[in-house]
């Protein structure tokens, strides 16, 4: 970026770090960023294992296919634990959740200023590459799921049962009672995919902005007469904290998984 | 004009600092007490400390959940405040 054209403040800065690469207006805005970064690490998450399976032994595994199974083992365990029914659909559901959400949340490892400026020399002005950022991409995933529960309850309870769960549960068939029942099943209902889709929106969010806050604390710290020893003490606290969102980004994605799974199970429970 | 724009990023900032703060009361307080029925748990009975552990990080990561939600509007007030589009009208 020549001099003058870049962001002047650290409020410009972040501004422009922090906004998506836009196509279209209004309600029907795309954000091509978070699309293309999402098929990206989609891609590359699934596609791997897809590799792996395709050339899979059932002898002696070497290191990559032995940690393919060790992660699919281990998804397998939490479904189990979490729907002790026929998993057929639900274990590779929660796989593909937890490695592409785990995937996309990697993203937020990358150096800001490197994606922009490598992002730059092709021409684009912003780009996020964190899909999880984006609240689209977080409602997109947690909405499927919602709309999964609803198919799922009517599989299980049919259309009549599941109706009348909706009004008697969980405080009796009185007819009194009906409208709080709904009040509450709407509430109940309603609050799974919000809750979901902002968790990880959330935690993303909020890591990616104290990652570039913290960024520019060092800098300006170093830059206002701190020196060297300053940027370096602004540093370590970088540091920590990139320590603490590699933990964030793998409970974030568990977490997502779980929750999925569980609300699945939930909708084959009969009353 | 400035006095305007003065008095809202003035309460703005009050509002970051109250949403911050009370998030973070709630969830240290939270993660505090499931830590310590966690850590009963574990003298109790170490040999169970593997699969409470898995259940401390889910719950730890519920237990934040609201906080950076929080945290996440609290920044975008900071950083990109609607509440100033009133004034350039």
């Amino acid at each position: 970026m020549a001099a003058g054209q870049g962001p002047h403040n650290a409020g410009e800065y972040i501004g422009h770090h922090l906004t998506n690469l836009r196509f279209g207006e209004g309600f029907w805005t795309f954000n091509l960023d978070t699309i293309l970064m999402g098929w990206f690490t989609g891609l590359l998450g699934i596609g791997a294992f897809y590799l792996v399976a395709r050339r899979a032994t059932s002898g002696v595994p070497g290191p990559v296919q032995g940690f393919v199974e060790l992660i699919v083992e281990f998804v397998d365990e939490t479904v189990k634990g979490v729907f002790p029914g026929d998993r057929k659909f639900l274990a590779p559901l929660a796989l593909t959740i937890f490695v592409w959400v785990f995937m996309m949340n990697l993203m937020d490892l990358l150096p800001i200023d490197w994606v922009a400026t490598a992002t730059g020399a092709a021409g684009l002005h912003q780009w996020k590459p964190v899909p999880t950022t984006d609240l689209n991409t977080t409602f997109a995933m947690s909405l499927t799921i919602f709309i999964l529960t609803i198919f799922f309850s009517f599989k299980a309870k049919g259309a009549g049962g599941f109706v009348h769960e909706l009004f008697t549960a969980p405080f009796g068939g009185h007819p009194l009672l009906w409208i709080p029942n709904l009040v509450l099943n709407i509430i109940e209902y309603l609050s799974k995919p919000v809750s979901l889709a902002m968790r990880l929106f959330g935690n993303m969010y909020a890591g990616e902005l104290i990652f570039m806050l913290l960024g520019l604390l060092g800098t300006l710290a170093a830059v206002s007469g701190g020196g060297v020893v300053a940027g370096a003490a602004a540093g370590v606290l970088y540091w920590g904290w990139a320590v603490f969102h590699i933990l964030i980004i793998l409970l974030q994605a568990f977490i997502f998984m779980v929750l999925s799974c569980v609300y699945i199970a939930m909708a084959h429970e009969h009353h | 004009m400035e006095q305007f724009a003065a008095v809202i990023q003035g309460y703005t900032a009050l509002g970051i600092g109250i949403i911050i703060g009370l998030g973070a009361i709630g969830a240290c307080i939270g993660i505090g007490i499931m830590g310590s029925k966690f850590l009963e748990a574990a003298a109790r009975q170490p040999e169970l400390i593997p699969q409470l552990q898995k259940f401390m990080f889910l719950l730890a990561g519920l237990i934040d959940a609201a906080f950076l939600i929080g945290v996440g509007i609290a920044m975008f007030f900071g950083f990109a405040n609607p509440l100033l589009g009133v004034l350039a009208k």
